[in-house]
C-alpha cells in the first residue's frame, strides 16, 4: 500500500499507534477495576478496540483477510460477554 | 488510488480514532459502572464502526469491503445487547449507583419476581 497510497499510510500508523494506546490504557481498568461488571465493561472495550487495530491492520498491509479476522474477534467478544454476564450472575453457565 | 479516495478513508480513520479515545477516557474517568457501560457501548462502537467504513471505502464494494460491511451491523446488533446483559447482571449484583438521587422506577407488582 506504501506505494501508492503515499497520503494515507502516515494516517493509518498513527491511527494504530492511537489505537494500540488506547487498547493499553483500557487494560488501567480491567486491573483497577472496583467489581466485577467493571471488568467485563473493560474488556469487551479492549475487544472493540482490537477490531478496530485489526480493521486498520487490513489498510496498513493492503490483505483484506484482516477484515475477516476482526469479524471473528467481534463474534468471540460478544460470546464471551454473555457468558461472563452470566456467570457473575448465575453462578455457572449451562446448567 | 485518487487523492480524493485516500482523502476520504483518512478522513473516516481519523473519526474513528477520535471516537475511540472518547470512549476510552470515558471508560477511566467515569464514575461509575453504568457509566463506563454507556461510555464504552456507544462512543468505542461508533469509532470501530468508522474505521470499518474506512475499510470499505478503501476495498470497494465486494470482497473484504462487503465482509465490513457485515462487520459494521454485526457490532450495531451486539453490542447494546452486551451492555445491556452487563449492566443487568451489575444491578442483580448489587453495585450501587453513583450519587443518591438515581433510583430505580417503582416496582408496579410485587409478585412478579422478574
Amino acid at each position: 500500500m506504501a506505494s501508492e497510497a503515499p497520503l494515507l499510510q502516515p494516517v493509518v500508523t498513527g491511527g494504530l499507534i492511537l489505537v494500540a494506546a488506547l487498547t493499553l490504557f483500557a487494560g488501567y481498568r480491567v486491573i483497577k477495576g472496583p467489581t466485577v461488571p467493571d471488568r467485563v465493561v473493560a474488556l469487551d472495550t479492549i475487544g472493540t478496540n482490537v477490531v478496530a487495530i485489526a480493521a486498520l491492520f487490513a489498510l496498513a498491509t493492503g490483505e483484506g483477510l484482516f477484515v475477516t479476522v476482526s469479524l471473528v474477534l467481534a463474534i468471540i467478544g460478544f460470546i464471551s460477554t454473555i457468558a461472563v454476564s452470566q456467570y457473575v450472575v448465575e453462578g455457572d453457565i449451562i446448567e | 488510488m485518487n487523492a480524493i479516495h485516500q482523502l476520504v478513508v483518512a478522513a473516516l480513520v481519523v473519526v474513528g480514532g477520535f471516537f475511540l479515545l472518547v470512549g476510552t477516557v470515558g471508560l477511566i474517568r467515569f464514575p461509575d459502572v453504568y457509566n463506563r457501560m454507556h461510555a464504552s457501548s456507544k462512543a468505542a462502537t461508533l469509532g470501530t464502526s468508522s474505521m470499518l467504513l474506512a475499510v470499505f471505502v478503501y476495498y470497494g464494494p465486494e470482497g473484504a469491503g462487503l465482509t465490513s460491511l457485515v462487520g459494521i451491523v454485526f457490532l450495531f446488533v451486539t453490542a447494546p445487547t452486551g451492555a445491556h446483559l452487563i449492566s443487568r447482571s451489575a444491578q442483580k449484583m448489587g453495585v450501587p449507583f453513583y450519587g443518591q438521587e438515581a433510583e430505580w422506577p417503582e416496582e408496579p407488582d410485587e409478585s412478579r419476581s422478574d
